[in-house]
């Protein structure tokens, strides 16, 4: 299939929001640019406080930018909808309803009829490996079946872009990696653009095509970094030579954005104690 | 897998073949991995009885929680009853005095004549139906407009500051002035049975809209939810269980309400009927009319609580 059959441009362009406080605006993000080209898996990753939750709320639809302009499709966001789905760190399933009717809810927005809905959901369902637990409810789940409930459901309309803002934050690593390799498969099979937050560098690499690396508060892109690895990607490739000096690029600029994030609280003496390296540099160089 | 936080994980990736081939008798190495052999398969377990004596002794050992709690729950039962005999019987006057208070078994007797007489179920009917229509309409206006109120700030604004004016007015307060409002008798009784209920429900309904996750708001959104599927979809659910707690609180209130109002004002109901036994030297028509309107509380909390599990699944205790 061809790049320009498939859906799902993202475009932010000189994004700026800010909020309005007693001692004037307050930037969260400043002049941001990013595009996720249809098919592509991009990620964001910076200091935490930087702003990637509100660009990718902002795509979702749930903020408006105070400047600055986000289309899918080159259609201006207006406000959230089915078309971009999105999956939640704290997974946000309907505790109320089964595993498949949580599944099932875009379809039932839409109108479709309920044996409809349902056969779509189950195999859905059976793709993620959850049959047998299509008539549970979400607190019987463990934390990596739930999320897989989360990615599943927001697929279920048929998406043109997957919006994830730290799906896995709150599974332990092994869960983590497994869950990392479904979304990998279910992203090649559905050939859908993804825009991924996290701050776990090594899962925007495994991930991504493309990395955003954002600067501390205001945010704005610091980095734009392609990840040159092949695909399908294994274990075996976080061992490799290009997996590591990527990582090692990946974390200086990271940490130098959480040291400025951090700046007001930390002197040189507090750099001591906590046994950071600045490698020679002195801490006015770094802030 | 992104298999570089965790360094077992790497030596395990690292390791050679001939590090496995160690005999089981030498120490271990640093650092070496030891696969242990698979286990033998055991010889499977005898089947489990299934005579009834033994299925008998199982449920014995499972349920034996509840059943301690049903006996130790009958014993203070039947330790109240006799205290109560001892008491009554011999006429103690202990400062308290129970010298008029009827003994047990004067109170069955009162029970069978009641029961037989048929006035006596009337007057249970006629209260219990007041319940039900006070109740019903409390339910039907607090639940909508909390929801409402939960929702939408400016109503809540705007409604607020006169229901919490209000709530702190006993139900019992108001017969003087529901007497006045309403032409009949009747309809006076059942406004205060209303009232009292409604604030339990409005207020529980409110708490529940509070707690509704904002998350789940922005999911159902994301997946094409408007506003009426949103509020049907997500708060009303998310607000049941509260809800439900308002209702039963409110049930409960409702009784006490009711009980008051049928004392001062009434001419039938159980609440009349035990303020009418005093009046009329029944004593043991008194201790009947209690038991009775205890009876129905405990009862008509029990079904709301019924109700709720039924409604509420998802938030069954596993």
């Amino acid at each position: 299939m061809s790049a320009s059959a498939k859906k799902g441009l993202i475009e932010v362009s000189d994004f700026c929001l800010s909020y309005e406080t007693m001692d004037g605006a307050m930037a969260a993000v400043e002049e941001a640019d990013i595009v996720v080209r249809p098919g592509e898996f991009v990620s964001i990753i910076g200091p935490s406080g930087c702003g990637k939750s509100t660009l990718l709320n902002a795509v979702a639809g749930f903020l408006k930018p105070t400047r600055g302009k986000v289309t899918v499709d080159g259609e201006p966001v207006k406000g959230p909808g089915a078309d971009r789905g999105m999956v939640f760190q704290q997974y946000s399933l309907f505790p109320w309803k089964t595993v498949r009717e949580n599944v099932e809810f875009g379809l039932k927005m839409r109108g479709m009829p309920a044996d409809e809905r349902k056969r779509a959901a189950r195999t859905l369902l059976g793709l993620a490996g959850l049959s047998q637990f299509e008539d549970q409810y979400p607190d019987k789940l463990s934390g990596g079946m739930k999320q897989r409930v989360g990615i599943v459901r927001a697929l279920a309309t048929g998406p043109r872009v997957l919006l994830l803002d730290e799906p896995f934050g709150a599974l332990d690593a092994q869960t983590r990696q497994i869950m990392q390799q479904i979304l990998t498969n279910l992203w090649e099979r559905l050939e859908i653009s993804v825009l991924f937050v996290t701050h776990d560098i090594d899962e925007a690499i495994f991930l991504s095509d493309r990395i955003y690396v954002m600067t501390a508060r205001p945010g704005s892109i610091k980095a734009e970094v392609t990840v040159p690895l092949p695909r399908p990607r294994d274990a075996a490739l976080a061992l490799s030579a290009e997996f590591l000096t990527l990582r090692a690029e990946l974390a200086a600029l990271i940490r130098e954005e959480s040291l400025k994030a951090m700046g007001g609280e930390l002197n040189a003496d507090a750099l001591k104690g906590l046994a950071i390296n600045l490698h020679g540099a002195s801490i006015s160089d770094v802030l | 897998m992104t298999a570089m936080k965790h360094n077992t994980a790497l030596a395990t990736l690292a390791v050679a073949p001939e590090r496995f081939a160690r005999a089981p008798e030498e120490p271990a190495l640093a650092g070496s991995v030891v696969l242990r052999p698979p286990r033998p398969a055991r010889p499977v377990a005898a089947a489990p009885e299934t005579g009834f004596s033994a299925k008998l002794k199982r449920w014995f050992r499972l349920n034996k929680g509840a059943i301690r709690a049903m006996l130790l729950g009958c014993l203070s039962l039947g330790l109240f009853i006799a205290l109560w005999h001892v008491l009554t019987v011999n006429r103690m006057s202990i400062y308290v005095r129970f010298i008029n208070v009827p003994s047990p078994a004067q109170v069955l007797e009162s029970a069978e004549a009641a029961f037989q007489s048929g006035r006596f179920i009337q007057h249970i009917l006629i209260s219990c139906r007041r319940i039900l229509i006070g109740f019903s309409i409390a339910t039907l206006v607090a639940v909508p407009l909390g929801l409402l109120m939960g929702r939408y700030k400016i109503l809540r604004e705007f409604v607020f500051p006169v229901s919490e004016v209000m709530r702190p007015i006993p139900a019992i307060a108001w017969v003087p002035m529901a007497i006045m409002l309403w032409p009949s008798n009747e309809e006076s009784i059942v406004f205060i049975t209303f009232l009292g209920s409604f604030f339990p429900i409005l207020i529980n309904t409110l708490h529940g809209m509070s707690t509704v996750d904002e998350v789940l708001v922005r999911a159902a959104r994301c997946l094409g939810a408007k506003e009426t599927a949103t509020f049907r979809e997500v708060y009303f659910p998310a607000a049941l269980p509260q809800i439900f707690t308002g209702l039963t609180v409110g049930m409960g209130v409702a009784w006490v309400s009711l009980i008051a109002a049928e004392m001062i004002s009434g001419q039938f109901g159980i609440g009349y009927f035990t303020w009418e036994s005093y009046s009329l030297v029944q004593y043991s028509d008194i201790a009947l009319g209690m038991i009775c309107i205890g009876v129905l509380g405990l009862a008509s909390s029990f079904a709301i609580r019924a109700v709720g599990r039924i409604v509420t699944p998802w938030a069954a205790r596993h």
